[in-house]
This record gives structure tokens, sequence and C-alpha cells, in this order.
């Protein structure tokens, strides 16, 4: 497979993010306008200015008239994605992909999300007419199926990394109580979390993403073009998308300790980007940490952890924010909440604020002299998963070579 | 010679301790256990399980099946049909519903032993009555199902000797459609009435069979659901107390249109070759049926024999048990309800849905739940055949509890389930303790109704632990 990817061909030049919260008293039209001009006053660009539109909804509305209309976009192209959790990010790689080709020389990607009006706990998905043999069990359930699974693989005491999922949900809330975006902005030890009630195996409603509406739009030009609009921008390095057959769940050689789809995107786009070693490479990285398991396996799938060490990792405190690696610095889903189609332009919002010095001094990471941060963003669960990867950086071109 | 083939009872695996009854409303009679359909079970799961027992330990292939019910799942659908495709039984194997009436159990396979070709008899119920109430102390919930046939077809276990009919208009045991409870006369009358034709009809049946008078019989199973008309008919028939066979009242409890079957393989499990057996079933009348036992029995081994049914179970409290039975409405969890299944998609995937059959690819080997036409190892196309899973032990992989998705009887147990000799399917577990399930327990696929929605009812498969004897198969296939 050749994936040659459009390392340093384009540009982020303005970005815009809503606070992620119940908003009931915004539509997803009001979201969709303030996350576009945010974006737009980001960029100094006018929306006459930008050629193409990706419009990123779960289901919250179908075609790009449901962004057309709001914006009230004249005379453009514009296309809704899906692609289940990773629709956000897959809204910004057709803009890149789009630009990169020539076809424009801007684009923007919005992602939005109103879950909050369905009158129901958690996310659920658009009912598809089926022969009703698929199971209806929820996401927390099926990615709690890995803590099990990983505590046999390994070894580890079940309590112990119960303990080390909770370490990461305290995490991301003391990043998240720093952050005037998120929705949840409440610090919690790893003790108060273990103490919570079980929901679906080990996990607690405090492993698990918060359920916001919100919206969050980048927009994107031809890398030459990019200080045109901004000063210092972010260049894209790297993009990868992976989708999985579904062979976990059909296949007895699956053991739930690893999502090999975020492995492959991953690896992709290290090679897209040049990166040969993420953990001393990165200065930031946000992921998919719709439940603490799934971050604790994504520290090993993306390689960051040894196999099998990531659980020790983040008891070491590898992740935190003034650790090795900062993860979820903005606080992640757990934290900042998961309004679907927004949560992959959300990280790279953080990413956006946080390689140009603009993150809130409360939560800024350490000065390290690195320039790449990475978003990882996936859709479905263990064993049949859709897995975005991305990395960014501040500089145009530099020692890190891109390799096609 | 014509007669039962293959016989087999299905005693649901949820108990209720009667006991608990008047503990909780103060009031109330009965004792001893009564069996209890779970949730996810209704007529036609448990008809289904009855029949699958009764064709698994037999070779010979049924050429119609014929299903007794007073509690249908679906009116003018017929319920055989699901369980003909549950069963995987061939398109030219006829369905057809007894409907309504208690009696048509025992009429269903009166008719049977008097057509030709093997027909697959299977009674089945689920008895509610209003709390506290007689009914629902003596009530209980399961089924049975006979295959019978000729000699021609297969080993006979249980010659046909004689039957007979008595015919009585008396409004004594009633119910119109839709009503949830049936109603009764004052009891009496029914031990009037029944009790002396119950007599009647055995001693018609005897004459019929050649056999005399009632030292003849071996054993004598009576029923009915008029325990007065029960005890006046044993009394009026004058039988040996020895040869009366236990009417399971308290230990599975009656199961109205599938009692006579039940205790008919319940007695088989009993008796010696060269006894005969005789069934007064009363209701409208009497029906009586008399078999005799041949020397193949001696040789059948019931796959699961309804003592062992009747000796497994676990505890259900009577609160669930209302729940259950919609008899109290509980809080669900605050997720959306399913959506009704698509019909065209269901019709299209039959065997998968009903049949539990997936596909195994010819090159690969790999297996397919559900089955597929491109294969997941080496990508080889429309070179699949089918494989039906609906037999084979699995072992659990990694399971989970969710209390957060819908379930009609929260929370959902979940597994991923391997099958021994390949294949992995994620499925919900049923008569289980959220607190039993382990990575490595052994379960067995079950055939249940998950929810119903839009008055549809979405069967599919489950998965089970396997009890005692049904362990089969080695752990090496699913270790792997």
């Amino acid at each position: 497979m050749s994936s040659r990817g459009i390392c340093n061909q384009v540009a982020v030049i303005g970005m815009g993010c809503t606070p992620f919260a119940e908003h009931w008293d915004l539509s997803l039209d009001d979201l969709i306008v303030d996350a576009a001009h945010a974006a737009y006053h980001s960029a100094g660009i006018a929306q006459d200015d930008i050629d193409a539109f990706w419009f990123g909804t779960s289901q919250s509305a179908a075609s790009g008239l449901a962004l057309a209309g709001p914006l009230k976009i004249q005379g453009r192209p514009v296309t809704r994605v899906e692609n289940y959790c990773a629709t956000g990010s897959e809204a910004l790689r057709q803009a890149c992909y789009a630009v990169a080709c020539g076809a424009y020389d801007t684009a923007m990607a919005l992602g939005a999300e109103k879950v909050k009006d369905g009158g129901y706990q958690g996310l659920n998905a658009f009912p598809v007419p089926t022969d009703g043999t698929q199971r209806t069990l929820t996401a927390a359930a099926m990615f709690s199926l890995m803590l099990p699974a990983y505590a046999d693989r390994y070894g580890v005491d079940p309590d112990e990394l119960r303990y080390a999922a909770a370490r990461i949900a305290s995490k991301n809330h003391h990043n998240g109580a720093r952050n005037p975006l998120a929705q949840f902005r409440r610090e919690m030890s790893a003790e108060q979390i273990c103490e919570m009630p079980a929901v679906a195996g080990m996990l607690s409603v405090f492993d698990c993403a918060g359920v916001a509406d919100g919206a969050a739009a980048a927009i994107v030009c031809r890398a030459a073009d990019a200080h045109r609009w901004c000063a210092d921008p972010l260049y894209v390095k790297g993009l990868s998308v992976v989708t999985g057959t579904g062979a976990g769940s059909l296949d007895p050689d699956y053991d739930y300790t690893t999502m090999p789809e975020c492995a492959q995107a991953a690896a992709d786009t290290y090679a897209q980007a040049g990166v040969t070693d993420p953990r001393s490479q990165l200065a930031l990285a946000e992921v998919h940490d719709c439940f603490t398991p799934t971050e604790l396996v994504l520290m090993e799938d993306l390689g960051f952890s040894a196999r099998g060490a990531g659980w020790r990792d983040v008891l070491d405190g590898v992740f935190d924010l003034d650790g090795e690696l900062p993860v979820n610095t903005d606080g992640g889903l757990k934290s900042f909440g998961h309004p679907v189609g927004a949560s992959g332009l959300r990280m790279l919002y953080e990413v956006w604020l946080q390689l140009r010095g603009q993150a809130p001094a409360d939560r800024r990471i350490p000065d390290t002299g690195r320039t790449l941060g990475l978003t990882h963003n996936l859709g479905g669960y263990p064993g049949e998963i859709v897995s975005f990867v991305g990395i960014f950086g501040t500089e145009p071109s530099r020692e890190l070579t891109c390799q096609r | 010679m014509r007669g039962v083939i293959s016989a087999a009872g299905y005693v649901p695996y949820h108990r209720l301790d009667r006991s608990e009854i008047a503990a909780f409303f103060g009031s109330g009679s009965g004792q001893g256990r009564r069996a209890v359909a779970s949730y996810d079970e209704d007529t036609t799961t448990m008809g289904h399980a009855a029949a699958d027992l009764a064709l698994r330990s037999t070779p010979v292939k049924p050429v119609a099946v014929w299903f007794a019910t007073s509690a249908p799942a679906y009116l003018e659908k017929t319920n055989a049909a699901a369980i003909h495709a549950a069963l995987r039984l061939d398109p030219a194997v006829g369905a057809l519903d007894f409907g309504g009436a208690i009696r048509s159990g025992i009429g269903a396979l009166r008719t049977a032993l008097a057509a030709g070709g093997p027909t697959l008899v299977v009674a089945a119920d689920r008895r509610d009555g209003p709390p506290t109430g007689a009914d629902e102390a003596a009530a209980g919930d399961g089924a049975a199902a006979l295959l019978v046939g000729d000699g021609s077809d297969g080993p006979v276990l249980a010659e046909y000797l004689g039957a007979a009919s008595r015919t009585v208009e008396v409004t004594e045991r009633w119910r119109t459609p839709g009503e949830a409870r049936s109603r009764s006369w004052e009891e009496r009358l029914g031990a009037h009435v029944l009790g002396p034709v119950g007599a009647e009809a055995l001693h018609a049946a005897l004459v019929d069979s050649g056999l005399g008078d009632t030292a003849g019989i071996d054993r004598l199973a009576v029923t009915g659901l008029n325990s007065r008309a029960v005890a006046a008919a044993v009394k009026a028939i004058g039988a040996e107390p020895s040869s009366i066979v236990d009417p399971l009242i308290d230990t599975v409890g009656n199961t109205a249109t599938a009692h006579p079957a039940l205790l008919l393989c319940s007695a088989l499990e009993q008796a010696s070759p060269g006894e005969t057996v005789a069934v007064v079933a009363l209701a409208d009348g009497a029906e009586a049926v008399i078999l005799r036992a041949t020397d193949e029995l001696a040789d059948h081994r019931p796959i699961a024999p309804v003592s062992a049914q009747m000796a497994a179970g676990g505890p259900v409290s009577y609160g669930r048990f209302l729940a259950w039975r919609r008899m109290v409405d509980v809080e669900p969890p605050n997720r959306p309800p399913p959506n009704r299944p698509s019909s065209p998609a269901a019709h299209r995937r039959t065997g998968w849905k009903y049949g539990f059959t997936g596909s195994r690819d010819r090159s690969s080997e790999m297996v397919h739940l559900p089955p597929a036409r491109v294969s997941e190892k080496g990508g080889a196309a429309d070179d699949m055949e089918p494989e039906s899973m609906a037999h084979t032990t699995g072992t659990v992989r990694s399971f989970t509890v969710d209390r957060l998705a819908y379930s009609p009887s929260p929370p959902t147990v979940f597994a991923v389930v391997d099958f021994d000799g390949g294949g992995r399917a994620p499925l919900e577990l049923t008569d289980v303790d959220a607190g039993e399930v382990h990575v490595g327990l052994r379960v067995v696929p079950t055939f249940r109704r998950l929810y119903t929605a839009d008055e549809i009812h979405n069967y599919f498969w489950k998965a089970r632990p396997a009890r005692a004897g049904e362990a089969a198969g080695t752990q090496a296939g699913a270790a792997k």
C-alpha cells in the first residue's frame, strides 16, 4: 500500500471551538455559527475567501445543507462526512487533501454535534433497519471488555489496573479543570473515581467521556500561502485513517488488549511525518479517551509505551501535564466532553493552542523545544474500529524529514 | 407399529419459591417451587428448546411440526414456523399451530398418533394468574416435544395402544382473546363434571387398547387445571396409588397445554420396557391415551432428562418474577428502546437469525458469524459453506455487565464467546448470575426472544452456562 501523505503541503491558519456543555439554550445552528465565526476571526479570513467546506456530524444532521444553511455559504461545495466518532478528523482530512491536490486554495472543516436533544443518557447510534441480531450493548460495556483482558494478558492485578484507569480519568479531570471551555472542571482523585459504582464491567460513569454539545472548526490553506493569513500557522505533517473489518468480533485470535487499527494508523502517520520515536519527539498528544481503558491501551498502540507497560507509565505520571509526554492537556473527551462530530477538531484546537503558546498558563505544557503534536481520534469498538492519527507542527520543514 | 420415537421435556432454568408469595403479600398460598420462563423466553422459544432436545436424540426427521399452546407469541402468524426455522428444518416440512385451548396439547398428540409419517408434536405454556390466587400457586412454565412415527421411520420407544375422547360443553375454565388472566367457575363444578368423564375416557381407551381394566396400567398420569377434578378422576378410575405419575406441581407447576406431554416424557424416563403408560387430560371433557414402552426404551438416553432439569435451576425473586410478567412495571435504563427488526432483513437472514448458521470459508477454514461472502482471512469470495453453531459449546473469552444498556431485565450480561472448532460471536448471556461468569466459562447457545418492538418479537440466540452433563467437548478447541 502506498501512503505518500501531504507532509508540509497544507497549513492550519485559524481555528475556533465552542464551549462543550449541555447547551440547552443553543441549537446545532448556533454552535455551527459560533465555531465557524471564531475560526474566521482566528484566521482573519472572510467566509467568501474559503473555497470549499467539509461538515462533520455523526447524527445531528444530514448533508452539506446543514452547514451551508446556517452560515449562508453561497455557491460553494459543502460536503457532509461521517465516520463514527472520528467524524471531525475525517472532515479535516478531506479538507486538507482537497487543498493539497490543488483543487482549492482554502477550505474549512467544521465538526458539530447536538447530543443533548435526544432525551437519553449517553450517546445513541442512529437506528438503521436490521435483522435484529446486532448486539445492543453500550459503548462503555464494549470498552470495559479491555480491562479484564489486559489484566489477564499481562498478569496485572485487576485492582491495580482499575486504579491505573482511574488515574487516567483523574489526570484528565485535572487538566480539564484548567480549561474554560471544558464540560467538567472539577478535579477528581483516582481514589474517588474507584469508589464510584460500576455501570459497565469495572467502569463507573467517571471512566466515561462527558456527553456534551459543541462544535469546532479549522481553516486550512496551501502551506505556501499560510503567512498571508497567519503569522504562526500549524503545518500538517501526516494524516491517516485505518478502518477495520470488524475482525475482532469474528476472530478468536483477537484478545481485546489492543486496537490494531490504531497502531496501523499511527505507523502510517509516523512514516508520513518522519517520526521515529513519538514519546521523545512529540510535544503533546490528544488521544481518544472515550473510556479510561481506551487511553490506557492507546499509550501502547501509539507507541508511547511498550506493550504491557502502559499502565505502569500511567501510574508513573509519564502522561501528566508536566510529564515526559503530556496527553490530553485540555481534559480530553473525559473532561472536555464529547460532541461526537466535533471531537477530532477539538483535539486539533488544543494542539493549535499549545504549540503556539496560547494555552492558558495553568495548563501550558513545559517548553521542551519539541514542535510536533498528535491527535488520535477513533470510532467504533474494540475489534471494530475506525482510527485517525494526525501530526501537526509549527515548522514548515525541519530536521525531521518527511519520508514520502 | 406407531408410537413415540423420541420424547423430551423442557423446564426453564428459573425457580420461584412459592412461599415468597405469602411473604410478599401477606396472603396467598402455594407450596414448593415453580418453574419460571425467563424474561426472554416465550412458548415459542420453550417449545423450540424441547423440540431440539427431542430431535437431537434421534436421527429421524419429522415431516411436520405441530405446535400447541394457550399462550401463543403471535396470533395469525404461525408460531410453529419460528420453531421450524430454529430447528433448521427443510422447507418441505409442514408447520402448524394448534391454538388457544388447553386441550389442544393432548389433541395434537392424539391426532399425530392416529396420523402417518414422523410428526413432531410440540406443546408449551407460560402460565400466569393474578398474584396470591390459586392459578398462580399451581402454575408453572415449560414445554415438551414428542416425535411420533412408525417403526419403519425409526425405533419406537413407546407403542401407541389406544385412545378415547369424551367431549363436554361446560364453561368451567375460560379466557377471552386479549385477556391476560384466565377465569374459572367454582372448582366443585369441574370436579363434578370432569372427574367422571376422565374415568370414562380412560376406560374407553382401555377397551380401544385391548387392555381390559385399569390393572393393565402401570403408570397413570392425570392432569388438568382443576385440581379437584384431577383428584375426582383419579378416585373414579380407582387406580393403584403407586401407579400415579408425579404431577410435578410442587417442582415445575402445572404447564397446562404442555402438561400431558411433559408428564408422558417424565413417565417414559421412569418406565421399564413392557410397562404401559396412560395419560388422561381433563379439559372440556377428557382425552385418554395409552402407550406401552418397548425394548428400545432401555437403550434410550435422553440428552437432558426432565428429572435432571427439575433438579437444576436457579432462584428468581418474586419481585423480579412480577416484573418479568409485567405485573409490575419497573423503571428501565434511560436509553432508547430498540427498534423493531426489519422483516425483509430478517427474512434474508433466516438461517443466521433463527438457525444460528454462519459460514465457513473453504480455503482458510475460518468460521464467520454472521455468515459472510468474503473471507476475513485470505479474502476468498463466495466460497463458503453454511455452519450452524446451534449445538456447539463455546468458552467465554471476555465478558462485561452492562447496567446502562436497554434490556427487558437489566443488567445485560454479555460475553465474547469462542466456539469449539472455530468461530467467535459476541453474545448476551442468559439464565446466569452475573457473579458466576468468568473467563473460561463453558456456554451453549440458546434460542431466545431478545425484545419486542412494535409487536414484533425479536428472536435470536444467546448463550447460557452449560449445565452438568452438557459441557461435552474438550476445552482444547476453544483454547487456541
